[in-house]
């Protein structure tokens, strides 16, 4: 019988051992991914329990977790929830989030792993476990400034240090109060969500980074400059021909420049000429002239086609593959199928005002757990280098030559050397222009890159331009960061 | 109590007085660890202590098992001393989450309260095992009663499909309701059928070893001796078909198979029944809806027609997500969310237990089952007569694989079916007959210490 009976004890260890195994396995390697089911009701819970950290600006919470009576315990309040609507993005119960509080909710709900030791510590203590504080890289005065000056408009404004990267405005209208969708209130939430989601302005897009990308019009032609001085190896003053009218290759359509005549006096014209003034026709000649892979390689160099994390994700910028010499033409000037977010904008202001570096732009500065200690710093780094210093000195001083008596002068400043280029784009026959405008200001020591987008033709129809509607807002962000 | 071990005179080897003082040794930790988990329930789901209630759910306990102790100082001195301790220790830490799933249910108080009717229910199953242990001096006895049993544990079967007492709950028909209280016979019908067929297999054994025909390199029983293990495979299967019982059937026909195999050593027998059992669950998931139903449920929980569906895998992944709640070390005692799961008290108190104790608790709660067993297997395999022997293995077993089913279908290792886990669960039934069984253990273990060894 002890034979039969140790038999019967290994069965009975074999089915334990199949017990600890699939305890094993489901605590410890499926516990991510079972947490990470939006079944899950747990987790959200979970997220709302816990005293999520703080979104600080200049040390003042813009978003912060208050004790709440009810079984969540704490509620999401948002100071300014419009100005920064943008950044914090939204944190609802069960319709998702978004912004910063989506890029950055491991930290912020004390999950990542350089806060696993302070997880384990509250466990152990029995605190309350805490998330960590993100503090921001944005300048509330330019924040409230870029905000002030897009009023009423449908776009968006950013403002960068080129030097660092780090983000000091980000703005986006239509914008939205996030304290209605951080109600406890499911159904409540559920009604305001779908409110915002059907609005026809999109208010939950942000448009500094994402959503529908509008064409870049003339603000392109600093990538189609970049590519002629630099991969075409042409100087300045090459000469392209300067008709009042411009047949597109093998195809019956024209271009015009923006005035409708010729680009200045002259049967040629130089490229800086074209760029200062803003000529549509020598831009396309030479986008022509230097060739589709040149562009091309021009463009992937400034980022296009290529997203990264703000750490909120930037959608990547469309350059697609030319096929044709009319496309490509278009392209030149910054039509075609060429589609730009103000983020993209800003980044080619970047490498022109940081020596042809652009830093990764970045919305954070650092992220400290509860007892203030620092898990994260902000560290800048290199995002792309399109450019050399001469190239990118060049380019500076066409667009120093731009503000001051070329097409984006509504963006001078008294005292100030300011870099810029305005863009009015195309959308279709009947459509309402998409104006820009980028630039960066003081031009010798540039402190601050900016780009505004003003969508709907800033209510101006297909009459509108950039240097009318988007400089002038650029100018007072620009101001903004000049005046502190 | 040392004054009157000083007096008697020493003959034995062992000497009952150092089991006994190891006994209420490990008694008094397993009392503080139910009472302390009751405190810590009430910290982490409230932030205060409520004093009454942790008097009531760990006091309560102790009073009782501290009697049990003593009863079995005069009754039982030889009984094995770890076998009182960790039942205490699992009926305890299951009272302290069957409350803290109380806290989290408003309105759960006084008689509504799951974990005060526990308490109770935990009394009245250590005063039957005491009942038993006094009663029962001579664990011999029950074999003459072998028939007697088998007919006791026939009718438990049938008591929940007669009309008029029986009750479905959940699509089982395993409940007896009489007024406000109800009884599930089919828990304590597996001591009977453990008693029976102890009985039988002893006296049958050497016709149901004969050797029939060689087949696939394997001798087979005789065609004439089959009997009683299709008796039992038909009656397990009218479980599943009539009861809708897939767990309770499992158990049942579990048990047979290794009593079976333990007393006659033929390892035939298991390949047949086996055989039989897989059979006859494989055509009971082609035809019976909601067999078919668990397979579907275990294969493809994730499955967004599987979890929505009614009587679908919404329970088992709850589960899962809360076990993944609790991950390594838990969310803490009252700090998790286990009433989210359906049957968070009951089937699935390990998933609760897991969610707020973690891996760490989870495989501290799996190694005191297996300690246990080991102490049953013990008795088994030191017995001294083969009844004895073959009741131990059989009552030792039917525990392993109550926890296996139990716990393994909440982990998904088999399909979900619907059985108690041994002393954590809240129900009654289970309760008393685990307790009967822990009774029954003591009692072997105490013969096997007291007697000299007559037969191997």
């Amino acid at each position: 019988m002890n034979r039969e009976l140790k038999r019967v004890t290994i069965v009975i260890l074999a089915m334990f051992a199949a017990l600890f195994l699939s305890v094993t396995t489901i605590q410890f390697f499926s516990a991510d991914a079972l947490a990470n089911d939006s079944r899950n009701a747990r987790t959200i819970n979970n997220s709302y329990s816990k005293e999520r950290g703080a979104i600080l600006v200049a040390g003042q919470p813009i978003a912060q977790s208050v004790p709440s009576s009810d079984q969540y315990k704490y509620q999401r309040t948002y100071t300014n929830g419009p100005l920064y609507s943008a950044i914090t993005g939204y944190f609802t119960l069960d319709q998702g989030s978004s912004g910063i509080e989506s890029a950055l909710n491991d930290e912020l709900s004390g999950t990542s792993g350089s806060q696993f030791l302070s997880q384990l510590n509250s466990i152990v203590t029995g605190q309350n476990p805490q998330g960590a504080s993100v503090e921001l890289t944005i300048d509330p005065a330019v924040q409230q400034a870029a905000y002030d000056a897009l009023g009423d408009q449908t776009g968006a404004v950013i403002a960068v240090e080129p030097k660092t990267g780090r983000i000091l405005a980000m703005v986006s209208k239509p914008d939205y109060d996030p304290n209605a969708l951080a109600a406890h209130d499911t159904d409540q939430v559920i009604q305001q969500y779908n409110a915002l989601i059907n609005d026809s302005g999109n208010p939950l897009i942000n448009r500094t980074l994402d959503g529908n990308l509008d064409p870049p019009g003339s603000t392109f032609k600093i990538v189609t400059s970049s590519a002629a001085l630099q991969n075409a190896g042409l100087t300045e003053d090459h000469q392209l021909p300067n008709p009042a009218r411009y047949l597109l290759p093998e195809s019956d359509r024209t271009v015009q420049n923006a005035g409708g005549g010729t680009c200045g006096p002259g049967d040629t014209v130089s490229i800086k000429v074209a760029f200062v003034l803003s000529c549509n026709i020598p831009m396309a000649e030479l986008g022509v002239e230097i060739g589709d892979k040149a562009l091309t390689d021009m463009a992937a160099s400034y980022g296009y086609n290529a997203g990264f994390d703000s750490p909120i994700p930037v959608q990547a910028s469309q350059f697609p593959p030319i096929t044709d010499d009319a496309t490509l033409a278009l392209s030149s000037f910054g039509q075609a199928s060429v589609r730009s977010s103000p983020m993209q904008i800003v980044e080619q202001s970047m490498a022109v005002a940081n020596g042809g570096t652009v830093m990764q732009p970045t919305l954070v500065d650092d992220v400290r757990a509860p007892d203030l200690t620092v898990l994260q710093q902000f560290e800048a780094k290199k995002l792309t280098e399109p450019i050399t210093s001469i190239t990118a000195s060049t380019l500076s001083s066409w667009m120093v030559e731009a503000v001051n008596s070329g097409a984006a002068t509504n963006a001078r400043i008294d005292g100030v050397r300011v870099a810029g280029k305005t863009g009015t784009a195309e959308n279709g026959a009947g459509d309402p222009y998409t104006l820009w405008f980028t630039g960066f200001a003081p031009a010798d020591n540039p402190q601050v890159a900016v780009a505004v987008v003003v969508q709907n033709g800033g209510g101006l129809g297909e009459s509108g331009s950039g240097n009318e509607v988007a400089a002038p807002i650029a100018k007072k962000v620009l101001e903004a960061v000049l005046n502190k | 109590m040392t004054t009157s071990a000083a007096d008697r005179p020493v003959r034995r080897i062992h000497v009952p007085e150092k089991l006994r003082n190891l006994e209420i040794f490990l008694l008094f930790f397993s009392c503080l660890i139910s009472a302390g988990a009751v405190v810590m329930v009430q910290l982490g789901a409230t932030g205060a202590v409520d004093y009454n209630q942790v008097a009531l759910l760990g006091a309560g306990l102790t009073v009782l098992v501290v009697g049990a102790h003593i009863a079995l100082r005069f009754v039982a001195p030889n009984a094995d001393p770890f076998i009182l301790p960790i039942a205490t220790l699992l009926n305890g830490i299951g009272i302290a989450e069957i409350y803290r799933i109380d806290l989290q249910v408003p309105g759960n108080v006084g008689w509504e309260s799951t974990a005060v009717r526990q308490v109770v229910w935990s009394a009245i199953a250590i005063v039957a095992a005491l009942v038993v242990i006094i009663a029962l001096r001579n664990h011999r006895v029950l074999q003459r009663y072998t028939y007697v049993f088998m007919a006791i544990s026939g009718l438990l079967l049938l008591l929940p499909l007669l009309p008029g007492i029986g009750k479905e709950v959940y699509g089982a028909r395993v409940w007896i309701g009489v007024g406000p209280l109800s009884f599930q016979p089919g828990e304590v019908a597996k001591i009977a059928l453990a008693i029976f067929f102890a009985g039988y297999l002893v006296s049958r054994r050497d016709s149901l070893s004969a050797v029939g025909r060689k087949f696939l390199g394997m001798r087979f029983p005789r065609a004439r001796d089959l009997g009683p293990i299709l008796v039992i495979w038909a009656a397990s299967m009218s479980v599943i078909i009539f009861q809708r019982d897939l767990g309770t059937a499992l158990l049942y026909f579990g048990l047979f198979v290794v009593m079976i195999y333990v007393a006659t050593a033929r390892l035939s027998w298991v390949v047949l029944g086996v055989g039989l059992f897989l059979g006859g669950a494989l055509v009971a998931s082609q035809v019976l809806v909601y067999v078919n139903d668990r397979f579907s449920n275990w294969l493809n929980p994730f499955d967004p027609t599987n979890y929505d569906a009614d009587g679908g895998s919404y329970q088992l992944v709850q589960g899962l997500f809360g076990l993944a709640n609790g991950g390594l070390i838990g969310t803490g005692l009252g700090q998790g969310q286990p009433s989210i799961t359906p049957l968070a008290q009951s089937d699935y108190i390990v998933a609760s237990l897991g969610e707020e104790l973690g891996m760490a608790g989870l495989f501290a709660i799996l190694a005191l089952y297996l300690l246990f067993i080991a102490r049953g297997l013990r008795i088994s395999f030191a017995g001294n007569d083969d009844f004895g022997r073959l009741l131990g293995i059989g009552l030792t077993f039917v525990i392993a694989l109550q926890c296996f089913i139990v716990i393994g279908g909440v982990t998904r290792v088999i399909p979900l079916t619907g059985l108690t886990t041994p002393f954590l669960a809240a129900g009654g039934s289970s309760l008393v007959a685990n307790w009967i069984i822990v009774a029954l253990l003591l009692r072997l273990s105490d013969t096997v210490r007291n007697q000299p060894r007559l037969v191997v």
